[in-house]
């Protein structure tokens, strides 16, 4: 990677930042383009956008059907990044898809037909929960080549031999994983999260958490803690699929979400 | 590299891997430590003791039969390796034993499982009461709704069973369930897989187990014809009794494997409805990325996977093992397809001409020396065939009785009367 700030590291700037999750495509892409806006508005910082795969196994039910949702409304690919280059919005999107999108993209073998349209389509960055860092090579040198970050997740049982393998390769910033299991909303801070947040305090990279995140509450206990961010999937998926005032209720809840986050900062002294 | 140090490596050729989320990469690091620890160094006399339950629990050998009315219909000599004499009735045990006992080794005190067929289920809740270890298995409604007297043989057993509803219900979502269970419960629990799928060291492990099938037809056929069979043939869903029955002949190159998938319906696919009316993700499938391996699947051209089918609950699964994509694609084994209504009356066929009910996915096995017959592929056979079935067929008679009629299969036996 250059020296140069990327796109994702610059959205850390000065203040905790809020990174939503929805899945494209749910229930339509012109909803999704909607409900984007309305999180931006709301105090989003970057956002997530999940390019449904059949086989979400890093992922809990109510995203498991959000993406159901989103294949059963035609969502592909191409028209995710035809989403993604429409959208009007200047936080920075990542992309959270599963390995066999990426390499089955295009017409030649292998990823780099993916990153390099996931780029033009201004894409900053991806995620890809199935791809460990010993397979992810490959990807690693296309994202290099094409200016996109690539962002690994550091779960409560990876070991500090593995978290160092796995810093070396992290670009944009590093997912923590704040518990056990798969993605879904839930009712507390797992102390997980502590731990892995102490493990990481040197690291340089901004430290994002997600997994279960769900109330202004948490993220202001995760930003104490020594986060950069919060990732909040679930809660905001839920709101997507009781398709009333959706919009509006997805921009207040990402205010909430944002205003936990800041009160995060103000508990603790920051160290300089 | 040799393939040797492909497998070294968790990678047969292009296939195979590690393609799992992060909080399960040190669990299948630790995996990989004792297996390498306990199966291939027998650390703490791990296979002795392995080989030993095998024998008195589970009923090994199992004895290689000749068919006397099978060889006189094909004219030629053909063997049947009666992995449905295994204790619980299929190949599974060979394998639930093993990785049972090696959770125990590793101080796990809970094992998940998926199950197709609802035969590893079986075999697993077996094993595990066996060995008295806690165990819960995940699987597909449609599968469940189709094996019900497996799904009461692993309650009998004490063994939890969650029904998974997602997608056709089959054994695809079971497996991602039980991932999913697996990625939650990591630390003290371990994922009894089913069949040669999956990240490394599963798929080599798995093989590993199974592949005690082939060393006793590699002396049982030297004994009893006295010489090496022509050809292998094995049924292959994820493929565990295809390399279980293949792996010791691997390096004969005068001896055919051929790996029998189910044609389903016919070899077509449905990529606007998001189906494969059939199994075949060895002779048709694409290179891709599923359950934790690169291997060949059933996917559309957006790399979505594919829901399969087949009249076989344990063939009834949209990826395969990735040894034998590698296998398939250098050219040592030759993947072919049967099916339903070809599988179905195999079914009765051996049921009538040998006396032995198969299961639906052994009929697959059986069927293809039947298609063998009528075309030019019988000379690939060869004089002398070894066929291994699989399992016996108990489990399947209602999906039986039910299907034939419907097909109008008119081998099966009338019921008429009975009504
Ligand atoms: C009797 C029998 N044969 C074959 C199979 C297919 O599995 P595999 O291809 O792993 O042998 C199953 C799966 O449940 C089975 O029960």
């Amino acid at each position: 990677m250059s020296n140069q700030q990327s796109a994702l590291e610059s959205a850390f700037s000065d203040e905790p930042a809020l990174i939503p999750y929805v899945v494209a495509g749910d229930p339509d892409p012109e909803s999704t383009k909607e409900y984007v806006r309305a999180l931006a508005e709301g105090g989003a910082d970057v956002i997530e956008l999940g390019l449904p795969f059949s086989e979400p196994i890093a992922d809990g039910p109510t995203i498991q059907n959000a993406i159901q949702r989103a294949l059963s409304g035609g969502m592909t690919p191409d028209k995710y990044l035809d989403l993604v280059a429409e959208l009007d919005v200047d936080v920075p999107i990542v992309c959270m898809t599963y390995y066999n999108l990426i390499y089955q993209y295009g017409e030649s073998e292998g990823v780099e037909s993916f990153v390099s349209a996931a780029g033009e389509a201004g894409v900053s960055g991806l995620i890809v929960p199935d791809l460990p860092v010993e397979e992810s090579d490959p990807l690693r040198e296309a994202c290099d080549e094409h200016g996109l970050d690539l962002v690994f997740i550091v779960a409560p049982t990876t070991t500090d031999e593995r978290e160092a393998k796995i810093l070396s390769q992290a670009s944009g910033f590093v997912y923590v994983q704040a518990r056990m299991g798969t993605t879904g909303a839930q009712a507390d801070v797992s102390s997980a999260t502590h731990d892995s947040l102490g493990r990481l305090a040197e690291t340089d990279l901004p430290k994002v958490v997600g997994f279960g995140v769900s109330e202004g509450d948490h993220a202001k206990e995760i930003i104490s803690a020594g986060a950069s961010g919060v990732v909040v999937g679930s809660a905001l998926v839920d709101i997507i699929a009781s398709g009333e005032n959706v919009a509006e209720r997805l921009e207040s809840k990402a205010a909430e979400l944002k205003s936990g986050a800041r009160n995060g900062t103000q508990e603790v002294p920051q160290p300089e | 590299m040799s393939d040797a140090e492909f497998e070294k490596e968790g990678k047969f050729g292009d296939y195979g891997g590690q393609y799992v989320p992060e909080v399960l990469m040190p669990a299948i690091e630790e995996l990989q430590s004792a297996y390498e620890r306990y199966v291939l160094e027998n650390e703490d006399g791990f296979m002795d003791e392995f080989r030993r339950h095998l024998r008195d629990f589970g009923g090994r050998p199992t004895p290689l039969q000749r068919a006397d009315a099978l060889s006189e219909r094909y004219d030629r000599d053909i063997y049947l390796k009666r992995e449905d004499l295994l204790h619980g009735g299929a190949h599974k045990l060979n394998n639930a034993l093993g990785q049972v006992l090696l959770a125990k080794y590793m101080g796990k005190d809970r094992i998940v499982a998926e199950t197709g067929a609802g035969q590893h289920g079986t075999a697993t809740a077996m094993a595990a009461t066996y060995l008295g270890i806690d165990c819960e298995v995940y699987m597909g409604r449609t599968d469940i709704n189709r094996q019900r007297p497996n799904v009461f043989r692993m309650r009998t057993h004490d063994a939890e069973v969650n029904p998974v509803d997602v997608g056709s219900g089959t054994l695809k979502e079971a497996i991602n369930e039980t991932m999913r269970d697996w990625a939650t419960n990591v630390e003290d629990t371990h994922y009894v897989i089913g069949s040669v799928v999956g990240p490394h060291p599963f798929p080599q492990m798995v093989r590993d187990f199974q592949a005690i099938i082939s060393k006793e037809v590699r002396e049982q056929i030297q004994e009893q014809a006295g010489r090496l069979p022509d050809s292998v043939v094995a049924c292959a869903g994820g493929g565990s009794n295809t390399m279980g029955a293949f792996h010791e002949f691997v390096s004969d190159e005068n001896v055919s494997l051929f790996a029998v998938e189910a044609g389903g319906s016919g070899l077509t696919i449905e990529e606007d409805e998001g189906l494969a009316p059939h199994s075949a993700s060895l002779s048709t499938g694409e290179d891709g990325v599923l359950h934790g391996a690169r291997t060949k699947l059933l996917q559309s051209r957006d790399g979505q996977v594919l829901e399969s089918h087949s009249v076989s609950a344990g063939l009834d699964y949209s990826g395969v093992g990735p040894e034998l994509a590698h296998l398939a694609e250098t050219g040592r084994v030759t993947p072919v397809s049967v099916g339903d209504d070809a599988a179905l009356k195999a079914f009765h066929r051996l049921s009538k001409l040998e006396g032995i009910i198969p299961a639906l996915e052994s009929s697959h096995a059986i069927a293809y020396v039947e298609e063998a017959r009528n075309s030019d592929e019988a000379d690939d056979l060869g004089d002398l065939v070894v066929v291994n079935v699989s399992g016996r067929g108990d489990k399947d008679l209602d999906t039986v009785i039910e299907e034939s009629e419907k097909r109008g299969i008119d081998t099966a036996p009338s019921m008429e009367v009975f009504k």
